[in-house]
């Protein structure tokens, strides 16, 4: 099976990401995750699956930082 | 297949580093999980939104968002505990069309700064106020806030917030609601990805409302402190949705901004040259005599009465007067309740050098208005002094020998023209009589510049006039050689 | 233009709208209510904004917003108001914001009553809010100076980035005397450091708040430094009479116009009798009182509370010669009768005990 290629994106900024787990909470198709890393700051900063993102833009308003999550959209063909 | 583009993107508004930071400048100083974050996250959107940077002012408060400045590239005034209302209502009447934004926490908005933001909403401010209600201090530690629900423990509830001792969580929409000048009230919350997105369009509309010139626009923001709740940010949001949100209802509490028009702009200032005439200070004075030129002489007047006698009237006209004869004058009344009931009195003095002091403590001129006055004053006249006495006849014990005293029913005489009111001129025609103190012409000159009505400065002319006749007809003692105090 | 016979409080307003001020914040309290009732009719008329404040502390807080905006502005009020403006004060100091306070005496502590006293020096001149700041204080003794000296607290607020105070009384409030305003000056442009809600004033930033105590003390020498200048340059005095006077009379305000006729009459009776009157209660006129105690053999200090303008003159005499003291308070003048008397009686004292050799 072949699934439809994904319309959204998201990108971390792990110096800003305080790992707080909002956004893994917020994203409705669940597709995040905290690291099992610690970032030098010593938080397990958020991470994406790599897969199924809608590109929805929840996660960016639920983040309390500014530039914390960026989130990318593309056209898919129906 | 087109490629990926940015859609949501740190908000421009925000500072790209924050370098007011001492430290860790690439990130904020909330705890993880925090609600300011997110709504400064909205904010910023809404002011990117509305293409309102350049002209954006932030009044941050004293609370864990003290450093909004830290964050937002416009301008920024950070205000006392409580006062963020009043600073930005100087900040917006100085700037009309500038937006400006107070960002208040529960402990400055709802306690120490209740009054500055009841007033603010009441006058109708033109500007949006952010109300960030978590339930509790945050920036000191966890003592209980006004909002803080019943039942729950704080650094200064120990036992649970008792109505009994605490009171009630504070209610600040509805209470703000019950105002008539506030445009747009809502309450919204950060619990859950629905509310987080009814938030962030509910904080662009109260911006938009300042865009747009209309009122006052206050947006309660019910946000998490998993610190101070010491929960993890996701149970902390869970406590905003499912607790602080069964307290403090969510939705809008005013929206009159449909019909809502804007306030009108201020009329063009006056020219600097209008000023002076705006100030009274007009260049249709009579040229007067210098100062000085007179013959040295030193009057040193009292004039005391009961409140409602026109006591510091008289004082006044005497000191215009005598400044348009050409004498150092000053003019210096009793004042406050006293000049409601009770004794009334002034000191006036016309001198032909500067005046040292304007407190006349040994008269040479009192002008008794009633006994009680004649009995207060007359100890401390000087010796050669005049006396003009409200009364048919100077009272039993109240004689001296060495001051020249004269009684006359200065009322009774205004009652026969109509007017027992104007006595007090009819004192001040008796004075010119008795005294070279300033001319008719000077008299009525003051007369015309401190009565308005024309009718009533009619009556007074003829005051002045009645007195001058009445004065006439009397002998009062004379003294030649006595020298007015020089 | 002519003078003109004008109230105290009301020679403030007008002054104020002539050295370009457009804001005024107040909250009513006798006697100083006639200046928030002034700048009611004349601010908006002049193009101003007047807002009537809901408590002194808003007053001053909006003076706050008012003076970051860039705009010349002030309020008024009086003991109990001032007390509450005094958080204000502070951050206004620590945030380096000029702006003018009136300040029109009235008799406490508490309510006291509404008549003229000078109680309110400390927590002017030193200051009554918290932390290492001042204030500058102006101090006038006719309604003339009510307006000059307002325009010159302008003036210095703005040069030094500081609150600068009108600490007058109740007497100099109420009372008329004539006065030549200046001419009137445009409204100037804000300050570069104001916040303007411009593109170009974006990072402008107003704040009283250093976390690092390595900041918050170069914030405060800062501040120091300020008012070392200020304590050079802008120390203002007046001195009557008192080229050959053997005592020294020291009093501001209503006090020191008192004072000067106590001057004369002393010197009918044959005592060389001279006044010193600060302007300027701070900067303290620090050296021309020492310069006048190298002739004087004693200083006595007359006001209107008790003892609070004494301390600064014994500070500022360093023992050098001894200072006597006569107060009124509650609302009471002193008579020049009553403080010939004490003159009268400190030198025969002198005389007594041989200090005034030449006397
Ligand atoms: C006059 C004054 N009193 C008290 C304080 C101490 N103080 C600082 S912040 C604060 C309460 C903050 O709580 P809140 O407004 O709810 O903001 P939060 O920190 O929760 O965001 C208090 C009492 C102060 N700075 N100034
Ligand atoms: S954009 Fe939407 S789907 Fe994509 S990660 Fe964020 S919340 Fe999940
Ligand atoms: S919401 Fe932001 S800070 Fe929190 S884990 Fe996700 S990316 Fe990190
Ligand atoms: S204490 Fe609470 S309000 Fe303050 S920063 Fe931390 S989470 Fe936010």
């Amino acid at each position: 099976m072949t699934s439809k290629p994904d319309r959204g994106l998201v990108e971390f900024n792990s110096e800003e990401c305080k790992g707080c787990g909002l956004c893994v909470e917020a994203c409705p198709p669940k597709v995040l995750r905290l690291s099992e890393q610690l970032n030098h700051y010593g938080y397990h900063t958020a991470e994406y699956l790599g897969a199924g993102c809608t590109g929805c833009g929840i996660c960016f308003f639920a983040c309390p930082e500014p530039g914390g999550i960026a989130v990318l959209r593309r056209e898919v063909a129906a | 297949m087109g490629s990926f583009t940015l859609t949501h993107e740190r908000p421009d508004c925000f500072y790209d580093r924050f370098e007011r930071k001492s430290e860790l400048q690439h990130q904020t100083h909330y705890c993880p999980g925090c609600g300011h974050g997110i709504v400064h996250k909205l904010l910023a959107e809404a002011i990117d939104g509305l293409g309102v940077q350049d002209r954006t002012i932030l009044v941050s408060p004293v609370g864990c968002s003290v450093f909004g400045y830290y964050y937002f590239d416009v301008g920024n005034v950070q205000a006392a505990h409580g006062r963020a209302p009043a600073v930005a209502t100087a900040l917006k009447r100085s700037l009309p069309d500038k937006i400006v934004v107070a960002y208040q926490g529960d402990g400055d908005l709802g306690a120490i700064g209740t009054a500055e933001i009841v007033h603010a909403a009441n006058r109708g401010e033109a500007i949006t106020v952010i109300f960030v209600n978590n339930g509790i201090y945050g920036m000191t530690g966890g003592q209980m806030a006004p909002t803080t629900p019943l039942g729950k423990k704080t650094a200064t509830t120990p036992f649970g917030r008792d109505a009994l001792n605490e009171g009630y969580p504070l209610h600040i929409c509805e209470l703000l609601a019950s105002l008539e000048a506030p445009v747009f009230l809502e309450r919204v919350g950060l619990g859950n990805n629905k509310q987080i997105m009814g938030a962030a369009k509910v904080l662009r509309k109260a911006m938009e409302n300042q865009v747009k010139g209309l009122g006052f626009s206050l947006v309660e923001v019910l946000s998490p402190c998993p610190t101070i709740w010491k929960m993890d940010p996701v149970e902390a949001q869970r406590f905003v949705r499912e607790e602080m949100a069964a307290v403090f209802g969510i939705g809008n509490y005013r929206d009159r901004t449909a019909t809502a028009t804007p306030r009108p702009a201020r009329p063009a200032p006056p020219k600097l040259e209008e000023l002076p005439g705006i100030l009274g200070l007009g260049n249709g004075d009579r040229d007067r005599l210098p100062c000085g030129e007179t013959s040295a002489v030193d009057y040193r007047i009292r004039v005391a009465g009961f409140g409602g006698q026109g006591v510091l009237m008289l004082g006044e006209v005497l000191a215009e007067a005598g400044l348009d004869a050409g004498y150092h004058v000053s003019w210096l009344p009793s004042y406050g309740p006293e000049m409601r009931s009770g004794t009334s009195n002034c000191h006036v003095r016309l001198s032909s050098r500067p005046i040292d002091s304007p407190l006349v403590s040994q008269p040479n001129v009192l002008l008794a208005l009633n006994e009680p006055s004649l009995h207060k004053f007359l100890p401390g006249v000087e010796p050669g002094g005049i006396v003009l006495y409200n009364g048919d006849a100077i009272p039993e014990g109240c004689g001296r020998g060495d001051v020249r005293m004269v009684a006359l029913p200065f009322t009774r005489i205004a009652d026969q023209i109509g007017v027992s009111k104007a006595a007090n001129i009819v004192i001040l025609g008796a004075l010119l009589e008795a005294t070279d103190l300033v001319e008719n012409e000077q008299a009525t000159a003051a007369l015309h510049k401190l009565v308005k009505s024309p009718k009533w400065f009619d009556i007074d002319v003829q005051a002045m006039e009645r007195g001058r006749e009445e004065m006439r007809k009397t002998t009062m003692p004379v003294s030649d050689d006595y020298l007015w105090g020089v | 233009m002519n003078a003109q016979l004008t109230k105290g409080n009301e020679a403030i307003v007008k002054a104020a709208v002539l050295a370009g001020a457009r804001g005024f914040y107040g909250y009513p309290i006798t006697p100083a209510s006639e200046i928030a009732e002034a700048a009611a009719l004349y601010f908006p008329l002049a193009g101003g904004v007047f807002v009537q404040a809901e408590s002194e502390v808003a007053a001053i807080n909006m003076l706050y917003g008012g003076a970051a905006a860039g705009g010349r502005c002030m309020t008024a009020s009086s003991g109990p108001g001032i007390s509450l403006m005094q958080e204000g004060f502070s951050y206004l100091a620590g945030a380096e914001l000029p702006c003018v306070i009136a300040d029109i005496m009235r008799g406490g502590p508490g309510l006291g009553n509404i008549a003229p006293e000078q109680g309110d020096y400390n927590q002017i001149v030193k200051g009554g809010g918290h932390g290492n700041y001042r204030t500058l204080v102006l101090a006038p003794d006719s309604v003339q100076e009510m307006a000059d000296l307002t325009t010159l607290a302008f003036d210095l607020a703005e040069r030094y980035r500081n609150p600068a105070v009108v600490l007058a009384d109740g007497f100099i409030g109420q009372m008329m005397e004539p006065v030549t305003f200046a001419d009137p000056r445009p409204v100037a442009a804000p300050p570069e450091w104001a916040v303007t809600g411009t593109r170009e004033s974006r990072h402008n930033l107003v704040s009283s708040i250093y976390l690092e105590p390595d900041k918050l003390e170069q914030h405060v020498r800062k501040l120091e430094a300020k008012y070392q200048e200020a304590e050079r340059r802008e120390t203002r005095v007046e001195c009557w009479r008192t080229d050959d006077a053997d005592v020294v009379l020291v009093g501001y305000g209503i006090v020191g116009r008192i004072l000067k006729a106590v001057v004369e009459q002393a010197r009918r009776h044959g005592m060389r009798v001279g006044l010193l009157r600060p302007i300027t209660l701070y900067p303290f006129p620090v050296e021309e009182v020492r310069a006048l105690s190298r002739r004087a053999r004693a200083f006595a200090v007359v006001e209107m509370s008790t003892g609070q303008l004494r301390d600064d003159v014994r500070l500022a005499l360093e023992g050098r010669r001894p200072v006597e003291f006569y107060s009124r308070v509650g609302g009471n003048a002193p008579s020049a009768e009553e403080v010939l008397a004490f003159v009268e009686a400190k030198f025969e004292a002198l005389r007594e005990s041989e200090v005034l050799v030449h006397g």
